[in-house]
Formats: structure tokens, sequence, C-alpha cells
């Protein structure tokens, strides 16, 4: 090893792995594949480690092991035909995706969903929120070692899952929404099993952060763990509860405000440091912050039709049109070219896991093996997005 | 043979000190055996008490809520295709799990069970027990090394930077213990363990509360120490499952990996045996002072019986709540039966402490003193055995570096404060 290699600033373009010859268990650094079988990489995301004893000197992101050309589908199906798909994509969050979907076209085609549909696709993807946030709380906490609270979140989110098939028969690739509004009306209850669940998570959430909020252990393995700054994260383009956590107050909900948003009375939680407690914070709040959303559109909620008027084919004119939501997990955007013909011309999707998963190199340079793992819980990344 | 066999009953002393080879090798057995089986029980209780702590149900399917699962679990173990890596050192990675299975096992020798109830009184027990538990490391270290794999070998590092870092404040803990045996009217200390337990007879009081809270600092450091020492969460770095897959098992499966396992958990309940019977008051009852004599004694000793027949009546519940179907008729039977076997183990145990109290049968009255000091020796092992699995359930994993520094930094200075401190307070009290 060179002296150049050994204080390899940028140890992405050091990575040689094509020599065999080298000793097996090298006395300098050690690299290592992280996935993409592993517990902690959330799927199959592959991470190229190269360490100094524990501490991580550089990484490389291998992704595509889920690769499933999702944007090429959308060349070769209807508008209506492709709905389905983009549940595939970031699956714990699936109406939240379809939401995204159905209103990029909604904007291409000029119509607008009738407000009963948008208090419906608001409901449920605040519910869709928790759930994705529950999911992630579980796992990062199990990557972190705490095997309990996993268990607990995923007894609660059962109960969000249950509304879900209850109002389309689907768990977890819902297909809730269609272009134009909601397919499906409210199913006799509907009301009350929501005002129910939230009378019966906001104590589980209280009950999360008991195990975890002022346990030591947990602070001392997240705080100051995985750092970025609003400038880095800013640069990186990374959006959602990790810029937020970094202190940017940049919500699309509140910024360009989309479906009903901008009726509800809600706060954007920040963080300061950016660091993963913060980040653990900012999503401990969101759920209770999406929470007040459900309360206020539950009570709310008006009476009349549920889907706008669409052509039986959807045939938008040619044009382009970019459409973005605040997903779980970030700025979820689909940029749509139209060229007049039923099926998309090219439809390209902005997956926020994608873009936060670049700042994982610059956020564990230096820190330990055990801090990766944290990290990549933290950046809550969900491979079917990654990849698409 | 009969007479070399029987010779040895009469006397108070344990078979190692009498030197009656056969007796130590009888009780080298019983004593294999049972921590063998404690260790299947463990297995099952861990899995079903982790479940309830997780809002799970853990096994139920294999016999009656799970109890034949270890069982289901060991025959799946030996039935496994038996992998050796083809770039590992055969010959050190075939020997790792031993030398893990032996240091937990050879530790059992001085476990003092009762005043004659352990295999040897070794005058220097507790260094024993220390020295040899702590080789068990060296079987992780040779498994990580062996393996020839990434993974493996950081874990095997991360286990013996460990053990450098918790063996230090554990042995300035084991001290200060041992300092205060020497504060008896003869002023001599010991470190046999069977000696130990006789000074906190002795001064009538658990090293646990001499000098508070001295004792209790240096128990509270050990306890700590020793989940570390045992790999155990939250110290379970050396097998981190979100991050090094497995740790140093990693290449390991089928009767190989169940060795380690077996090794862990003897390891648990040795380290726990040393915390017993260095502040817990090893074989000794609770309130054996303040509720002394004859009567207290009598009650105390219903206790073993009283607790089998507990577990029966836990037993009988779940049969009488189990679903009247005839798919469930067998696993009926099977718990009817467990229960049966567990009353009339209790009620054997009863019978023996009342027999004890009523006739002057010396036979009968030596074995109830037996079981009692076996029964209060173990269940103090299990409460530390409920305390690793709640350990497991509640916390986070500590940080490699994290753990080094609250090893070296919060916790050497503190047991080497204790120690001073027990030094100068055992000076100007005895």
């Amino acid at each position: 090893m060179t002296a150049e290699t050994k204080n390899a600033t940028n140890a992405l373009s050091n990575l040689d792995l094509e020599t065999p010859e080298k000793p097996y268990l090298d006395s300098n650094e050690l690299i290592i594949n992280m996935g993409p079988q592993h517990p902690a990489t959330h799927g199959v995301l592959r991470v190229i480690l190269k360490l100094d004893g524990e501490k991580v000197l550089g990484t490389e992101c291998v992704i595509g092991y889920l690769h499933r050309g999702v944007e090429k589908i959308a060349e070769n199906r209807t508008y209506t035909m492709f709905n389905p798909y983009v549940d595939r994509m970031d699956y714990v969050a699936a109406v939240s995706n379809g939401l995204g979907y159905c209103q990029a076209v909604e904007k291409l085609l000029n119509v607008e969903a009738p407000p009963r549909a948008n208090y419906i696709r608001v409901i449920l993807t605040e519910l869709n929120r928790i759930a994705s946030h529950q999911l992630w709380l579980g796992t990062h906490a199990l990557d972190i070692g705490a095997m309990t609270p996993l268990f607990y979140t995923f007894r609660d989110r059962e109960e969000i899952l249950k509304i879900f098939e209850k109002y389309c028969g689907a768990r977890l690739t819902t297909h809730a929404f269609r272009i134009g509004g909601c397919q499906y009306e409210t199913y006799a209850g509907f009301e009350r099993e929501v005002k129910e669940f939230v009378a019966f998570v906001k104590p589980k959430i209280d009950e999360y952060e008991e195990l975890l909020t002022t346990n030591r252990i947990w602070l001392e393995r997240t705080k100051n763990v995985g750092v970025i700054s609003a400038e880095d994260a800013i640069a990186l383009g990374v959006t959602g509860p990790v810029l937020r956590a970094s202190g940017v107050k940049w919500d699309i909900r509140k910024a360009l405000p989309y479906a009903n948003y901008s009726e509800f009375d809600f706060e954007i939680p920040i963080g300061e440091n950016g660091d993963t407690y913060d980040r653990y914070l900012v999503r401990m709040a969101e759920m209770r912050q999406s929470l007040r959303i459900i309360e206020q559109a539950v009570e709310r909620i008006p009476e009349g039709p549920i889907m706008a008027k669409v052509p039986k084919v959807i045939k938008p004119a040619a044009g382009e049109i970019y459409h973005s939501i605040e997903a779980p997990k970030g700025e979820l955007g689909y940029f749509i070219v139209s060229d007049g013909s039923t099926q998309p011309y090219r439809l390209r999707v902005r997956p926020p896991s994608f873009v936060n998963l670049q700042a994982l190199d610059i956020m564990v340079r230096g820190l330990l093996v055990a801090d990766v793992v944290a990290v990549i819980g933290t950046l809550d990344i969900v491979l079917g997005e990654v990849d698409r | 043979m009969l007479n070399s066999l029987m010779s040895y009953l009469g006397s108070s002393v344990t078979p190692g000190e009498a030197g009656n080879q056969l007796w130590a090798l009888i009780y080298v057995l019983i004593i294999f055996t049972g921590v063998s089986v404690a260790v299947i029980a463990m297995n099952w209780l861990e899995r079903k008490a982790l479940a309830h702590f997780q809002v799970r149900l853990g096994p139920m399917r294999v016999g009656p809520h799970g109890l034949l699962q270890p069982i289901a679990d060991a025959v799946k173990l030996l039935l496994k295709e038996d992998i050796i890596p083809s770039e590992a050192d055969k010959f050190v990675f075939w020997i790792a799990p031993l030398i893990g299975l032996l240091a937990s096992f050879t530790v059992y020798t001085v476990v003092p069970f009762g005043p004659s109830q352990a295999v040897s009184d070794m005058n220097i027990g507790i260094l024993f027990m220390l020295g040899v538990s702590s080789l068990g490391v060296l079987g992780i270290v040779m498994a990580g090394w062996a393996s020839n794999s990434h993974y493996p070998l950081i874990g095997a590092l991360r286990s013996s930077a460990q053990m450098v870092s918790y063996e230090v404040a554990m042995g300035l803990a084991v001290v200060s213990a041992i300092l205060m045996t020497s504060l008896n009217q003869t002023g001599t200390g010991t470190l046999s363990m069977i000696g130990i337990v006789q000074a906190q007879q002795e001064q009538h009081v658990w090293f646990l509360f001499k000098f508070f809270p001295l004792g209790a600092i240096a128990f509270v450091i050990f306890a700590i120490a020793m989940v570390a020492e045992t790999n155990r969460a939250p110290f379970d770095l050396a097998e981190a499952e979100s991050e090094l897959t497995a740790g140093f098992h990693t290449e390991y499966s089928g009767l190989r990996w169940s060795l380690f396992m077996l090794a862990e958990y003897a390891a648990m309940i040795a380290v726990s045996s040393i915390a017993v019977a260095l502040w817990l008051g090893g074989w000794m009852r609770p309130f054996s002072h303040w509720l002394s004599g004859g009567a207290w004694d009598f009650v105390f000793s219903l206790f073993p019986g009283l607790t089998f027949l507990g577990l029966a009546a836990i037993a009988i519940r779940g049969t009488i709540r189990m679903p009247k179907h005839s798919l469930f008729r067998i696993q009926t039977i099977g718990l009817g039966a467990f229960a049966a076997v567990l009353s009339g183990i209790g009620l054997l145990l009863l019978g023996i402490a009342v027999g004890a109290r009523a006739g002057d049968h010396v036979a009968l009255a030596r074995s109830a003193d037996a079981l009692n000091n076996v029964y209060w020796f173990v269940m103090k092992i299990a409460v530390f055995m409920y305390m690793f699995i709640w350990y497991r359930a509640t916390w986070p994993r500590y940080r490699f570096d994290q753990l080094m520094s609250v090893g070296w930094k919060v916790m050497l200075p503190i047991s080497l404060g204790v120690l001073i401190v027990t030094a100068i307070v055992g000076v100007i009290v005895g």
C-alpha cells in the first residue's frame, strides 16, 4: 500500500478491488462488503467499506439489486395502468407514491380532485407517514441493538394497515387513489376507526420514546453520529426529515402546498445538530404532527363526490410536468413528459431515498462500523425506491 | 468399591478435599448434566421471556407452550451439514468451540453449591474461576481468526479488546469482596469460594450489604463487567447481529455453533455463580441471621417443594386453558403429565423437608440441608439469568469505543476507589 492510499482523502477512487494477488488479510486496510445480504442494510443495499481497524475510511454504495425498470415500464403502459406500479417503489409508503403520481397526472390533465377526495387522500397519506416512520423506528432501533421497539412499532403499525385493508383491500401496495380522485368511498365507520386509532397511537408514541429518548446508551449511540450540515445537505439534494434535522425548515406540505394541506394547522419540526439523534427526534415529532393533521381532517371531512370528471381514456396534451410531494422520506417528485398519446413519453421519478443515500459517505467517514448501520438506518432508505 | 462409595457420605467436606475421586466424578457428572439441562431450560426461557417482553408468544408449536422447542432445535442443529470453509484453518476452526466449552465448564469445579456440595474446594478458588472463565475468550479469538473471513475477525478483535477492558474492573471488584472476608475474629482472608461464603455466614451479612454502599457498588461493577465478559447484550459487540452479521461465529453452523451457544450460556451461569458466592451469600437462605431458629429454618426449607408446586400450578392452569379440540389432545396430555411430574417432585421435596423436621434421621436431615443449599444457590443464579434476558430486551448495543471508555474511564476508577475505601473502612472498623 502506498502512502497515498493510506491517507486517502477520497477512498472511492482508491477502492482497488481488482488485486487478488494481495495477501488475503492485509495488515493495512480492510475492504469489506456489507451486503447485499446483511441484516442491517434494509434490503439489498451493498456498501463496500474501507476500514482501518474499525474506522471507516470510505464507502461505496452499490445499488441496483432491486432494479425493475419502473421508469421504462411507464413508457409502455397507459397512465391508468401504470398507477399500481408506483406502489412498488417505496413499498412502506405506497399511499404517498400513489398520491404523487395521481396528482402529477392530474396536473398534466388540468383536473382537480374534489374536496372530499382530497380529505381522504390527506388522511390516508398521513396514516401512511406514521406507518412508514414506525417501520423506520423499529428497524433503526434494531440496527442499534434495541430489539423491543421493533415489535412495539409493528404491533401499532398493524392498526394502520387494517384501516388500509378495509378501505381498499390491500395492506401494503394499496393502490388507494385514482387519477382524478379516489375509486372507493370510505367504508362505514371509517371516521370512527381513524379517530380511535389516533387516540390509540398517541400513548404508544410516548411508549417508544420512553424506551429510547432518554436511554443513556441510545444517546451515546446517536448523538454526534452521522452529522450532516445544512449546507452539505442542501448541496447533496437531501430532503425530508434528514434535511430538517439539520435545521432547514423545508417541507413541501408547507412550502408548495398540494392536496389541501394549506387548510390544516401543523408545524414542521426541525433539529439543530443534524445528527442521528436529531433525526430521531424530528421523526418522532412528525408522527405527532401527522396525528394532528389526521384529527383535523377527520373532523372536517365534507360530503360530496370523490371523483373529478376525468375522460375514460386519459390522453393528456403534449407537454411536461414536474410535481413533487412530501413523502415520509423526503421530496418525492414525478417528472412526466407527454407526447399526446395514452402513454407517457418519459416518466422520471425523483426518489427521496436514492438522493438521501448519497449523503451516506460524508456522514460515515471517520466513524466506526457500528455507526455505519446506525446511519443507514437513520437515512431511512427503502431499496425498492432507490433502485426502482 | 461400595466401601469407598459409602465412606464419603459421612464426611462434611467436598469430595476433592476428601480425596475421593469416585465421588468427585459423580459430582462432576451431576454438575455437567445439571448445567446442560439448565442451558436447555434457559434457551426455552429466554425465547419465551423475550417474546413476552416484545408482545409476542414465542415458541408455541413444538410441545405445549413450546416446551420441547430446545429439543427440536438440538435435533435440527445435530442434523445440519457440518461446514468448514475451504479457506479456514481447519484445526483451529475445529478446536475453537471446544476451548470455549471447556473453559466455561471447567469453572464449575469450584462453584460452591453448598458447604460440601462442590467438586473441590480449592484454596485459590476465585482466582481459578476468574482465570479459567476468561480463557473462554481464547475460543472466540481462535474462531474469529480460523474462519479467515472479515466479519468474524472483527468480532474476535472486539471480543479480546472487551475482555481486556472489563477484566481489570472485574478483578478489582472481586478483590474488594475478598478484603471483606478477612474482617472476622481471626483476621485471615480467603480465596476459597466456600471460604468466602462461610465468611459471610460468620459475619452475618451478605457482602452486598457490607459497609453499605461499598459492597453494593463493587457488586454493581461486577454485575456490569460480567455481562461484558460473557458477550451478552448490551455488550454483545462480538456477535453484533446488525453490524457483523453474527460476529465470530458467522462461519459456524450446526453442532459447532451449538457448542458456542452452550459455552456462552454455561459461562453466563458460571459468572453469575461468582457474583452469588461473593456478594449474595452463596447457599445461605435469605434472612438467615434475622429470622434464625429452627422454626424459621423449617419455613424456609419448604421453599424448594413450594417452588415446584407453584410451577406445577402454572402447568395445570395451562392444561385447563388448553383448547378443547381433538388436535390439542396430545399437547394437553403432555402438559398434564409435565404438571404431574413437577408436582411429584414438589411433593417429594416437601416430604423430605417435613421428614427432616419430624424425625431425627441423620441422612434425611443431611439431604434436606443439601437440597436447601443447592436450591438457594440456584435461585439466586436464576435471578441473574432473568436479568440477562431483561437487559437484552431493553437496551441498545454499546459501540466499541464507548464500551472501552466506560470500562476504563468509569468502571476502573470506581472499582479502584471502592477497593481503597473498603480497605480503609476495614482497618478502622476491624
